[in-house]
């Protein structure tokens, strides 16, 4: 086929040159023979042949353009030449490269982040695509519940669509460093936990089937590569030795490959023990045979071809038989799934807004830096006029103009986009700088720059080239001629053919700007509503700490006394007025206890299973923690074994159950054990800030001991001040016990804000970034403005204007502008800042200040950017702009 | 390229119509066509070797006619050019546009 030939005769020119040449020669030969059958002499014959023959240089050029792909010459013409006019003007240049660089860098690293912790968050682990998050639900209360075990191996059994059932939950243990004990997270597991990820561990074995039943009966560990390097040295000799975990003593079985954390989203865990080591974990509660425990937060690989429709409604079938098998535990529940990075359990989940609105600014602010390079190539555009005219009139097609604007586009942004690929990679880990250490626990929340992420950039590349590009180079290629001709300057301010365009560019910048600033006006000022609400109890003055005597080897007598032995020391020091063990501190990672309620005379509907989650506390710690009683009394030391069991419920509980009703001196069942209710405390958060009011109690801890504890402490001091003395009551006990990090309970609160300040942090420097972008392109198109009317505004001059009338007309040119711009930035702030969603707390999406703010900005910034050109309008020297 | 193809102004056209025309006599080499076009024609019609070449090696590359390298009787390597079965249906068009054209102009000069 002829394009065959032509392809090669493309790449090489020598074979059609030489092919030609012999053509050409013959021919000539051929028609000297004829000039000398006609009579001619040899030389004179051969000298008029070549004549005829014409240009040989010209005919083979055009014999050549016949056999190759025109464009494919252009193309490689057009990139040397879009080469030499971006060094000629290297300011232009690099102003439009930082510009894209920004934008297309901003872009790659959101993609990153969503492609690395929630499309594909987990390492190693092979084929995420059929993996789906697995919950439960409740009918009687809204969002998701765990699993319980029985109901995992249930599903499990019955299920044919799934090819595995990946059961884990995220756990902890104390491992002591020097002076001080830091938390270590980890994962109990299935035992087909290794093999369904489809991970090999680097040294040893994953799990066995089998070792994930039986309480305790396995005590087997799969170490992570880097606590392998950090604790273990890289010992090549580990397998077989052992490591104390959750206060008993595992066997370390294997090593995982480097580089894999595990499966949740946030963490970067350090060790996976089977499920069977569960109650080790939870202080000594047994699960594994509760239907009613629900503690599973696991996934399911769904076979090749299955949908996650048709496993959802599997499962819920699955689950509805359960239901009807054991009503006591299962009313009202069901199974959920969920793609990954919707996972609900998990950073996932919460990160989800935040990367959704990372997105539509980072697009916003690649708008913003097209439309400033459009203009910038406008400028220069009009600066090259005389170039296209010239190209034009000796007949360049407009075609090839076009092609070659555009290739200069294109280069500009292929040099951004590398550029834009090194953004990204520094911006790799700035989500994990943007979260809070939890003390020890590794955060994970990576970008990821698979080709995924490098595809999708190189497809911004060339949209933003299309963006910036084409409207310029169709304006530029599409001079009258004549009028080109006519005459290079004067004109009147804004009078210019291609002004409307510029201005359009300028008002859409300005509105993007005005909407991103609305949005951090928005999202600062519900962070700072965050910050002061009131979680319920006090966040000054209060410390709070962990002491792990289970992980100690404490048994419970024991650890009974070192706590009642601790707070009477820790009372007896100067500056502290309390202290209180718990559980649980509130706004922990770690999750309530959950019991099922039963209330004398209050039925709940038929179909649901009335809980409620609960912390057992010691004495005095409402008093500790500040949160206020409405009636009756908090737990003190008399509450203890042989006494009544005995509970103190929150306001939204008694409400719920007792309605109205005090219900001090009244009986609440939990899990089967009927408890005294002896105080009713003020309602406070016990999770985060923004948790919907849930039924919520208290009981003893006396009475539901555990020797994993948070410990609170009211006082003056600061944590540093505080914690050698702390270290030295606690060793004056025990050597070997050591406290966990000591933090404020304002500290506290704020750590569970993350995403709110990373939505913050995002909109603030994105939006102060787009800003500063707007500004440059009304600069721009200001300043150009000035320079083409310089003689309009001469002769304003000359007829008596003076420098305030100058200045007063270029000012108002440009807040029109501007004023356009706000606008039509209000119409679409006003629409779309309720997307933020859950991230407002207490501000209205409209809310004036915000708006208002965002509007002195923009205005401000508009002033800024005009001044100067107007500053220059005011001198204009008369005489020589209207003689030149 | 394609837009050249499409955009064919008449003169290119007639050329491409005569150098198919000799062509569909049997297959010859440039020099050829040129002479055989000029004798027919009675010296009336002469062909610019600088539009000639550009036109044959672009009616090969339209699939018209193919070309060989063949040696000569008195022992040269000469290019031959061979009408194809496009090339001659094309000619076949061309030929009847052609003769419809030249009909219609000498009816308007006969009544002018």
């Amino acid at each position: 086929m002829g394009w065959v030939r032509r392809l090669r005769g493309t790449f090489s020119n020598s074979d059609s040159e030489s092919d030609f040449d012999e053509e050409r020669r013959f021919h000539i030969d051929e028609r000297t023979e004829e000039y000398v059958r006609n009579g001619m002499s040899r030389d004179e014959a051969r000298r008029m042949a070549r004549e005829r023959f014409g240009n040989a240089t010209l005919a083979m050029e055009r014999t050549r353009d016949a056999d190759t792909f025109c464009w494919i010459h252009d193309a490689g013409r057009d990139a040397r030449y879009a080469i030499r006019m971006l060094r000629r003007s290297p300011g232009f240049s690099l102003l439009a490269i930082l510009c894209l660089t920004l934008g297309i860098g901003a872009n790659a690293a959101v993609f990153s982040w969503i492609e690395g912790i929630l499309l594909r968050p987990y390492p190693l682990v092979v084929e995420q695509d059929r993996l789906f998050a697995v919950t439960g639900t409740d009918k009687g209360a809204p969002g998701h519940t765990d699993v319980s075990w029985p109901d995992w191996l249930d599903l499990q059994r019955n299920s044919t669509l799934v090819e595995a059932f990946i059961g884990e939950k995220i756990t902890g243990t104390t491992l002591s460093i020097g002076d001080r004990a830091e938390r270590t997270n980890g994962s109990m597991v299935s035992a087909n936990y290794f093999d369904a990820v489809g991970v090999r561990p680097t040294l040893g074995r994953g799990f066995e089937p089998g070792e994930d039943s039986g309480r305790n009966a396995h005590p087997v560990t799969v170490i992570s590569y880097q606590m392998w390097q950090d604790r273990f040295h890289g010992d090549p000799s580990i397998i077989g030795k052992t490591q104390v975990l959750g206060g008993l003593r595992h066997t370390i079985v294997g090593v995982a490959p480097k580089g894999f954390y595990g499966t949740f989203v946030g963490y970067a865990f350090q060790f996976w023990v089977p499920a069977s080591m569960q109650s080790q974990f939870d202080a000594g509660v047994d699960k594994l045979e509760d239907r009613g425990a629900r503690w599973i937060e696991g996934y399911v690989r769904l076979k090749p071809g299955v949908t996650i429709d048709q496993a959802q409604a599997e499962l819920s079938a699955i689950a509805a038989r359960l239901e009807a098998d054991h009503p006591d535990t299962n009313r009202g529940r069901g199974i959920r799934l969920f793609p990954l990075w919707q996972t609900p359990f998990n950073n996932a989940g919460a990160l989800l807004p935040t990367l959704g609105i990372a997105l539509v600014v980072v697009l916003s602010v690649l708008l913003i830096a097209c439309a400033n390079v459009g203009n910038l190539l406008l400028v220069r555009a009009f600066a090259r006029q005389q170039e296209m005219t010239i190209r034009l009139s000796v007949g360049a097609g407009r075609g090839r103009l076009v092609k070659q604007l555009m290739t200069e586009g294109l280069i500009l942004s292929t040099i951004a986009a590398a550029g834009g690929l090194v953004v990204a990679t520094w911006l790799r880990d700035a989500l994990a700088l943007l979260t809070p250490p939890r003390g020890g626990v590794l955060l994970r929340l990576p970008g990821e720059l698979d080709w995924r992420v490098m595809t999708l950039s190189a497809g911004v590349c060339v949209v933003s080239t299309l963006l910036f590009g084409l409207v310029p180079a169709l304006i530029t290629s599409n001079i009258d001629l004549a009028a080109a001709l006519r005459s290079q300057s004067g004109g009147v301010v804004g009078a210019r053919s291609r002004a409307w365009v510029r201005s359009t560019l300028v008002l859409v910048q300005m509105s993007l700007s005005f909407v991103l600033l609305v949005g951090a006006g928005l999202l600062i000022q519900s962070l700072q509503a965050v910050r002061s609400a009131s979680p319920g109890f006090s966040t000054q003055g209060v410390l709070t700490t962990g002491i792990d005597l289970f992980t100690a080897g404490y048994d419970v007598r024991r650890a009974k006394t070192f706590q009642d032995d601790f707070i009477d020391r820790l009372q007896a020091l100067g500056g502290v007025e309390s202290a209180a063990f718990s559980r649980m501190t509130p706004f922990s990672y770690r999750t309530y206890s959950t019991a099922s309620i039963a209330v004398d005379g209050y039925d709940a509907p038929p179909d649901q299973q009335p809980t409620a989650d609960y912390n057992e506390v010691g004495p005095g710690f409402l008093a500790t923690m500040g949160i206020p009683l409405t009636s009756g009394r908090e737990f003190t030391r008399a509450d203890n074994e042989t006494a009544p069991l005995a509970a103190v419920v929150d306001e939204t509980m008694a409400a719920q159950f007792w309605r109205g009703v005090d219900p001090v001196g009244r009986r609440v069942q939990v899990k089967g054990r009927w408890m005294q209710v002896v105080g009713v405390a003020r309602n406070a958060r016990y999770r985060n800030l923004l948790e919907t009011p849930r039924p919520f109690f208290y009981v003893a801890l006396r009475q539901n001991f555990s020797a994993t504890a948070a410990l609170q402490i009211r006082t003056k001091q600061g944590p540093a001040a505080l914690a050698p003395a702390l270290v030295r009551e606690i060793h004056a006990l025990d050597a070997n016990v050591a406290p966990s990090e000591i933090i404020t309970m304002r500290e506290q609160v704020e750590r569970t804000t993350a995403a709110q300040r990373i939505s913050v942090t995002i909109l603030v420097v994105f939006g102060g970034l787009a800003v500063v972008l707007a500004a440059v392109g009304l600069y721009g198109v200001m300043a150009s403005t000035v320079s083409q009317s310089s003689r309009e505004l001469a002769l304003r001059m000359a007829l008596g204007a003076g420098a305030q009338d100058l200045l007063r007309l270029v000012l108002a040119k440009g807040l029109a502008l501007t004023a356009g711009g706000l606008v039509l930035g209000m119409a679409v702030a006003l629409q779309v800042t309720r997307l933020l969603g859950y991230l407002l707390y207490q501000v209205s999406p409209r809310d004036p200040i915000a708006f208002a703010s965002a509007f002195v900005v923009i205005i401000a910034a508009s002033l800024v950017a005009c001044f100067v050109p107007a500053w220059r309008a005011t001198r204009t020297d008369p005489l020589h702009a209207l003689r030149g | 390229m394609l837009r050249r193809h499409k955009k064919k102004d008449a003169l290119q056209g007639t050329l491409d119509l005569l150098v198919l025309k000799i062509l569909s006599r049997g297959p010859h080499h440039g020099y050829g066509i040129a002479a055989d076009i000029q004798s027919i024609s009675d010296d009336i019609l002469r062909v610019e070797e600088g539009s000639l070449y550009p036109a044959l090696h672009r009616m090969e590359h339209l699939g018209w006619i193919t070309a060989t390298w063949k040696t000569t009787t008195n022992n040269r390597r000469a290019r031959l050019y061979t009408l194809t079965r496009a090339g001659q249906n094309h000619l076949d068009e061309e030929q009847v546009t052609w003769d419809r054209l030249t009909k219609g102009v000498a009816k308007v000069l006969r009544f002018a």
